[in-house]
């Protein structure tokens, strides 16, 4: 088995319990995606052997690193996993160039070829202007990037990096988001990305892992995750109206939600009474001030606008009812509408917009 | 007013030392054999006495900073009793370890025919046991304030232990180390109580310069205060050179 294959078990003293498997294949990036605390870090940090296992195993192209129940267990030093930490932790008493080669000094290369390995490297992140500078003198990019230029330039057997792009600010991660999946791209071994940051996930990864309060509760491609995400938090983050619910015995791809109400939606090979997730992208739900006349198959229902919020070129509406509904509309139709906070207003959203398919969560917990 | 009354204090001593100095016959007091003697063997000794509390007192810190152990706090205590303990009576505790009769020295004299007390190697001893303490508070303070994140950043790089202190923490704690080890030498340098009690005062094998000021006092004062002010410049020397790491406001050691 080639790549990284880890199930990742840690338990600390406060009760909290990561239980998280992962697995990435040479060249392919995967992105932990999840809340803060959700135990995204420990992963890192775990695979690095900068934290011992309390169950599972962790093994790199088929050589076990970690796994506490045959007691095997690869120090850090000789995993050398290129781990590219959040604060980036350059040594600060030394060059940009010398913190790069500071992995092949570390294993024993000549100060001269070292450091001609890590000019390369500098070069290759765009930084051979700033060798001699210490990381005090450095930007936050530059300092990212030679954070990067280090850990790959110690040839890691797997590459590791937490919240790369947290630390900067908006203009210059928009920047080395594209240069970084580049780096990504060209580099041979499977990358682990960790970040909360749903656009770095969708930009970076192959495959997303979603990481909530120590579970990985849904695995798959970017457009997969953003199109059907599991749970509300990836729903929030990538803007969907999302909903639980059982599809009906009436058939006719009618669901019924838990929290009240049915959605008429575009699934059809569900058997009734089966689990499902409901995705509503809130453009596709229209306001109405009076009960919109017949057409096309559509959900039909009332509610109260609980608030409005001015996005760039549309307002998004909130509105309570049975179900509860995010809403975008153009301006033209917020004032037209008239409408505020406490305003009763018909919703309707169109079948064929409106996504079911099955709940993982629900997969999990049945029986047997 | 208290304020200027402890300024004063303070101060009117050196100011006094100052004025009294026999200036016209300074350098012909200090030209003498004998004190240039007792200042070679001070400065010998108190380098001496530094090296080896770096040797040993690096290490030490560096277990009392980054060991997890109980009893550890105990430990620390005892390592640092020196500082307040009289010298007089470390040198009588270090005479019933090391001495001829001692409970270590009674071997070291059967087995290697080594006899500490008396001797010059008997004034590092002392020296060395007053002024450790000094270097191993700095120390173990400053990696205790040290980056652990960045050790294990070199932990992830390939970086063994050892070579991560030599490369990492070493440079990092370089400022505290170079602080803790002047004023482990200041301390050596002045040392008396131990120094007399265990090595005794033997002219140029352990009379040391604050021996030979106070013994040159009873006889020679023009001499004793021309050896204070050679100590006095010395102090002087060595709160400059720390002047930048330990005195600035606001920054840790």
């Amino acid at each position: 088995m080639t790549g990284l294959a880890a199930r990742v078990v840690v338990e600390r003293g406060t009760g909290f319990r990561l239980d998280a498997e992962v697995a990435v294949a040479p060249g392919e990036v995967l992105a932990v995606l999840g809340p803060n605390a959700a135990g995204k870090t420990t992963v890192l940090r775990a695979v690095a052997g900068l934290v011992p296992l309390s169950g599972g195993r962790i093994a790199v192209d088929g050589e076990v690193w970690d796994d506490p129940v045959t007691g095997t267990w690869r120090d850090v030093a000789d995993r050398a996993a290129g781990l590219v930490f959040q604060d980036y932790r350059l040594f600060p008493h030394l060059s940009a160039l010398d913190n790069v080669a500071f992995g092949a000094r570390a294993r024993g290369a000549r100060r001269g070829v070292a450091r001609a390995a890590a000019a390369a490297w500098l070069a290759r992140v765009d930084l051979a202007d700033v060798a001699r500078r210490r990381p005090a003198e450095l930007s936050g990019g530059q300092a990212q990037r030679v954070a990067l230029a280090g850990a790959l330039a110690a040839d890691p057997a797997v590459l590791l990096l937490d919240e790369p792009l947290a630390a900067l600010d908006a203009r210059t991660r928009l920047e080395l988001r594209g240069e970084l999946r580049r780096h990504l791209t060209g580099f041979a071994g499977p990358s682990l990305v960790v970040t909360h940051d749903a656009l770095d996930a969708l930009v970076l990864a192959d495959r997303i892992a979603v990481l909530e309060a120590g579970r990985v509760v849904q695995t798959g491609r970017p457009v997969d995750v953003a199109r059907r995400p599991a749970t509300e938090y990836v729903a929030r983050l990538v803007g969907l109206n999302l909903y639980r619910g059982r599809v009906s015995p009436a058939g006719g791809g009618r669901v019924d939600l838990d929290g009240g109400g049915a959605l008429v939606t575009a699934v059809r090979d569900e058997p009734p009474g089966a689990r499902v997730l409901v995705a509503v992208p809130p453009a596709a739900v229209t306001l109405h001030a009076a009960h919109p006349p017949a057409g096309s198959p559509r959900n039909v229902w009332r509610g109260t606008v609980t608030g409005v919020e001015l996005l760039t070129d549309r307002v998004r509406v909130a509105v309570d009812g049975a179900p509860p509904a995010l809403a975008d509309i153009t301006p033209a139709a917020l004032a037209e509408l008239r409408l505020a906070r406490g305003s009763e207003v018909w919703l309707s959203a169109k079948a064929t917009e409106t996504v079911a398919y099955p709940d993982p969560a629900a997969a999990e917990s049945r029986p047997g | 007013m208290p304020a200027a009354v402890a300024v004063g204090f303070l101060l009117l001593p050196l100011a006094g030392l100052l004025l009294r100095a026999p200036w016209r016959s300074l350098p012909h007091l200090l030209a003498e054999p004998a004190v240039r003697e007792a200042l070679r063997l001070s400065l010998v000794s108190a380098t001496l006495a530094t090296l080896c509390s770096v040797a040993i007192g690096v290490p030490l810190a560096w277990v009392l900073a980054r060991g997890a152990w109980p009893g550890r706090s105990l430990l620390r205590a005892l390592v640092t009793l020196p500082l307040v303990l009289p010298p007089v009576v470390g040198g009588v505790a270090l005479l019933l370890a090391l001495g001829r009769r001692g409970i270590l020295g009674r071997h070291l004299d059967a087995w290697f025919g080594v006899t500490l007390p008396f001797t010059t190697a008997g004034v590092v001893v002392a020296e060395t046991f007053v002024a450790m303490p000094f270097l191993v508070v700095a120390v173990e303070g400053a990696l205790r304030g040290a980056d652990r994140g960045l050790e294990e950043a070199a932990a992830t790089l390939g970086s063994r232990p050892l070579h991560t202190f030599r490369t990492v923490t070493l440079p990092l704690i370089a400022p505290s180390l170079a602080a803790g080890a002047v004023l482990c030498w200041a301390r050596a340098l002045g040392e008396f109580g131990a120094t007399i009690t265990f090595a005794g005062n033997f002219p140029g094998t352990t009379q040391t310069m604050p021996l030979a000021v106070y013994l040159a006092l009873e006889r020679d004062p023009d001499a004793a205060i021309a050896l204070s002010l050679v100590l006095l410049a010395v102090s002087v020397a060595a709160l400059v050179a720390l002047r930048d790491r330990w005195l600035r406001p606001g920054v840790a050691p």
